[in-house]
């Protein structure tokens, strides 16, 4: 054992950069991390936040080259360490945690035998001392059942699950370090939750020092005492996180903190313009004064050095002078919210079942259908969210609308009187015009054999006849209206960022001139600077066309950003609907509270309220109310045999609950004494 | 996976000679190519090339092997082995560039319908393809030439249907990767027609597929025309044909080898040319045949 004072991780002078042409992804980069200690690493994508973590364990991707600088843990050069060497510290001494434990567990190999490898290479313990190592691993990271759990195979565990066997496998040979790339990312917010917690957990008991790689300021911000902002490679700004999350120097961190949705604030956030240089684009200045509010002629002289400002330190040569004001956020682009406009959509007892009818179905017990009894309205102009965790059936509604996914019950009304048929093939040409979608990925939304006037093109010569120059003056005037150049329309998809991807995909859905657009998760698959950009974007297009959309979001800061009504969903069943600040206010049903309170704030100091257990269920139960088996507050015989009732706790705000109102506003955000901690309570399903 | 290869897959079909350089970029693709456009080019110009009419009959050298006449000697009849060698390669050229280009036609088209259409449709019709996959091919050949006779336009039809069968697998089978992209989702909410679907959103997306499938059957097709010629059921005696070039020699062989040897060599020639070609065709493009 080493002093521990010293420093753990030593990284100095570090540079990255290509192989083919030594362009730098990372530069200069200085840090140390103690014992114990907790870093994060933020930054854009291509930030080169993972590149710099990945280096503290001598690793560097395909195609790079350590350019200059050395990367140290516990006194070894990690990148110029002999392999034999190298190979005993990684994943025994210094280990990690990767962004999606799903793929990067063998997906043919028993958890069990997973845990064998890591074990034969890292802990030194007989063969014989392994099952009980095993067992008391994966209770470390609180597993329930692991006896069972090491007899599974990956896929038959849930997200949460795969996550805390990959955290198992780096604690199996007692790392002194842990590095976490995007630990979360992926997972529902709950969830996401209860993962931080344990790993709190185990900093706390173990003294682990943890490098937090995360684009989630609000994951540093619980997690961390110290944060490392990276732009285009180098660092921004290094500091305590209460300092740097409170009272951002740099204008990069600033304009950052400033982009990302809060809970707390019904207003689409301030967007960075732009985007980060590529390494070939780099300049001899800041590489952030092309984008910044304060740049000025002395910017573009030369890189600035990091200086001591306000406890910690700053890569801006203004710092001292500019103000700490940060941008102010215009309001809600809301419309007055409990206007009653004209109806564009009513959904009426809409039910999904996925199973089909086959010869064997009659042996099939009568499984509750995916989406049930959901009845919801949408007006002209408004933005309706759909809000719950994966597999809440949030997608098979949007895919029902538009017709993908017949359903089983249920009526979809369009403009008040027409039935929209329950296939798309059945529908007139006209009621496909009126409802468009924007999907989620815009790499597999857009044919990346077809430019960007190809792709705009086809809605309005489908729709409207356009040709010739009318066509071209029409598409031209599509990517004026997101803010694209005419320059683009040669482009195809992969010559574009995925912000641009994305405003390309939003113009084609207005492009039809709909009555309605369903989104689908459109933002989660941009950097936070870039959500904002197109969040603003689609709000803005919202109000000059009047169309109505449906949001569906797994992220509730945005949707309280930009939505005017939400629906909860909890396995396909309503918990809660109504107007935005209603559902998000004090009276709510028990799952609303549960994901509100999970939901990560970028503020110091906020730690989630967790409580429930983090159960993934599969399917709801056959009778009650599909969220007994988590709810805290259950009535036993009620919840377990009836459907709850719906309830109108005020005006546009309705509750689906056997508890009245009233006593769910006295339920509070703490845990209730029935509630333990995360995996103590015994699992129901 | 769906992903990496989707981004693996970016290469521009679009630009032929972007590919051709490409293709040139590998020494095998680079000796493919080479071997290719000999052969094309003998094809093509071969009577301008051959040094004596192919079909004279020299009486006076019956099966003399290489002199300054006849460099590469003559067959049992005395006519030319180089200048038959050199012509021989027309007739299989010929077909098989129709007959490849009809079964490309024709197996993409139904295997992307079939792909994007799905349901009974697709597992009524791909149940139909096994079966007929399970039928030795030549058995069907020898029918079809036995009772619709050997011209080209037979040979090219029954060709390019036969192999367009396979074709339909390859083709189907890259269509359902594509078929589960949103982009196609996102045609069918817009309610494009079917048409539209497969040609605009479809093809250019498999057209790479289409191009190394097409590449890798033509070798194949070479081969089975010139088992066919050498069974006699190909091209008809007087024109030189490298299958019945061996066929009519292969009797002599305890006498000399002369005959038979340069229709061989060419043939393999051409057939490496064009498998290398193939796999180099296939690589520029990032199309993984062994997964197909």
């Amino acid at each position: 054992m080493m002093d521990p004072s010293q420093p753990l991780i030593t990284v100095q002078d570090l540079s990255v950069g290509l192989d083919a042409s030594r362009l730098p992804i990372i530069a200069d980069i200085a840090l140390s991390v103690a014992p114990g200690e907790t870093v994060g690493l933020v930054g854009e994508s291509g930030s080169g936040k993972s590149t710099i973590a990945l280096a503290m364990m001598g690793y560097l991707g395909q195609g790079l080259v350590g350019l200059d600088g050395a990367a140290r843990f516990d006194g070894h050069d990690m990148l110029r360490l002999p392999r034999t060497q190298l190979q005993a510290l990684r994943g025994g001494k210094i280990a990690l945690v990767p962004q999606n434990a799903g793929q990067s567990l063998s997906p043919g190999l028993r958890v069990g035998a997973q845990m064998d490898e890591a074990l034969a290479l890292h802990s030194g313990l007989p063969r014989k001392d392994w099952q009980a190592r095993k067992l008391a691993l994966l209770a470390q990271v609180r597993l329930p059942e692991p006896t069972a759990i090491l007899r599974r195979y990956p896929h038959q565990l849930s997200g949460g699950q795969q996550q805390r066997v990959a955290i198992a496998m780096a604690l199996a040979g007692d790392p002194r370090v842990l590095i976490l790339d995007e630990p979360t990312t992926g997972l529902d917010v709950t969830t996401q939750a209860h993962i931080l917690d344990l790993l709190d957990g185990l900093r706390r008991v173990h003294g682990l020092a943890m490098i937090f790689v995360s684009h989630d300021m609000g994951v540093i911000a619980r997690m961390c005492s110290r944060v490392i902002v990276l732009y285009a490679g180098r660092i921004a700004e290094d500091g305590p996180v209460a300092e740097v999350l409170s009272r951002p120097a740099h204008p990069y961190t600033r304009a950052l903190l400033a982009a990302i949705p809060r809970l707390s604030e019904a207003s689409v956030p301030v967007a960075l313009e732009g985007r980060p240089p590529t390494p070939a684009e780099a300049s001899q200045g800041c590489l952030f004064a092309p984008r910044c509010r304060h740049a000025t002629q002395a910017c573009d002289a030369g890189r600035p050095a990091l200086v001591a400002h306000a406890g910690r330190q700053v890569a801006c040569i203004r710092v001292g002078e500019i103000g700490a004001e940060v941008a102010a956020r215009p309001a809600n682009l809301g419309r007055s919210a409990l206007l009653k406009p004209a109806e564009v959509l009513a959904v009426t007892g809409l039910a999904v079942r996925y199973d089909r009818p086959g010869f064997l179905s009659v042996f099939r017990t009568n499984r509750p259908a995916t989406v049930a009894d959901v009845s919801f309205t949408i007006g002209r102009g408004e933005t309706l969210a759909v809000v719950g965790e994966s597999g809440s059936g949030k997608s098979t509604i949007l895919k029902a609308i538009a017709g993908l996914v017949p359903p089983a019950e249920g009526t979809l009304r369009l403009g008040g009187s027409e039935i929209l048929a329950a296939h798309a093939r059945n529908r007139s040409l006209d009621l496909r015009r009126r409802v468009q979608m924007v999907f989620q990925n815009p790499d597999a939304s857009l044919n990346p054999r077809q430019t960007v006037r190809e792709i705009l093109s086809q809605p309005l010569r489908l729709y409207e006849g356009l040709g010739g120059t009318a066509l071209e003056a029409r598409v031209r005037e599509l990517v004026d209206e997101v803010r694209l150049g005419p320059g683009c329309l040669a482009k195809l998809p992969r010559q574009m960022s995925g912000g641009e991807k994305q405003r390309i995909g939003i113009a084609r859905a207005f492009a039809a001139r709909p009555d309605l657009i369903l989104c689908d998760e459109i933002t989660s698959a941009l950097d936070v600077s870039v959500q904002a950009a197109v969040l603003r974007l689609l709000g803005e297009m919202q109000a000059r066309s009047g169309t109505a959309l449906l949001f569906v979001s797994h992220d509730l800061a945005v949707v309280r950003a930009i939505s005017d009504r939400v629906l909860v969903l909890y396995q396909g069943r309503l918990c809660e609907a109504g107007n935005v600040a209603r559902v998000f206010g004090p009276s709510k049903h028990p799952y609303s509270r549960i994901l509100l309170d999970a939901v990560l704030e970028p503020v110091p100091d906020h730690a989630p309220a967790l409580l429930a257990d983090d159960v993934t269920e599969s399917a709801p139960p056959a009778r009650g109310c599909a969220f007994q088996r988590r709810c805290a507050v259950k009535i036993a015989d009620r919840c377990e045999g009836l459907s709850p009732p719906r309830r109108e706790a005020a005006e546009d705000h309705a509750i689906w609950c056997h508890h009245s109102s009233e006593v769910l506003d006295t339920l509070g955000s703490c845990a209730p004494p029935s509630c333990g901690t995360d995996g103590s309570l015994p699992r129901n399903d | 996976m769906m992903l990496s290869r989707t981004l693996e897959r970016t290469g521009q079909v679009g630009n032929g000679l972007q590919v051709l350089r490409r293709i040139a970029a590998r020494p095998s693709g680079l000796v493919g190519l080479i071997l290719l456009a000999a052969h094309l080019a003998l094809a093509l110009a071969g009577g301008l090339i051959a040094p004596i009419d192919p079909s004279i009959q020299d009486s006076d050298a019956i099966l003399t092997g290489a002199s300054w006449v006849h460099w590469l000697g003559t067959d049992d009849l005395g006519r030319d082995i180089l200048s038959r060698t050199i012509l021989g390669g027309r007739p299989a050229l010929i077909v098989t560039v129709l007959g490849t280009a009809l079964a490309v036609a024709i197996g993409g088209t139904l295997g992307i319908f079939l792909g994007y259409v799905g349901g009974r449709i697709d597992a009524v019709a791909m149940r139909f393809v096994d079966a007929f996959l399970a039928i030795p091919w030549l058995l069907i050949l020898l029918v079809v030439v036995a009772i619709l006779g050997n011209s080209s336009l037979v040979m090219i039809v029954t060709l390019g249907c036969l192999y367009s069968v396979a074709i339909i697998r390859v083709m189907r089978g890259a269509t359902l990767d594509v078929v589960a992209q949103d982009y196609i989702t996102a045609a069918h909410i817009r309610a494009e027609r079917l048409p539209t679907i497969l040609s605009r959103e479809i093809l250019p997306n498999v057209l790479d597929v289409a191009l190394v499938e097409g590449a890798m059957r033509w070798s194949w097709m070479i081969l089975t025309f010139s088992g066919l010629s050498f069974l006699g059921f190909g091209v008809a005696p007087p024109t030189p044909d490298w299958g019945l070039m061996v066929a009519d020699s292969r009797n002599y062989l305890q006498i000399t080898l002369w005959p038979v040897l340069p229709p061989m060599i060419a043939l393999s020639s051409l057939i490496l040319g064009l498998n290398l070609t193939a796999d180099a065709l296939a690589k520029a493009l990032g199309v993984d045949r062994s997964q197909r």
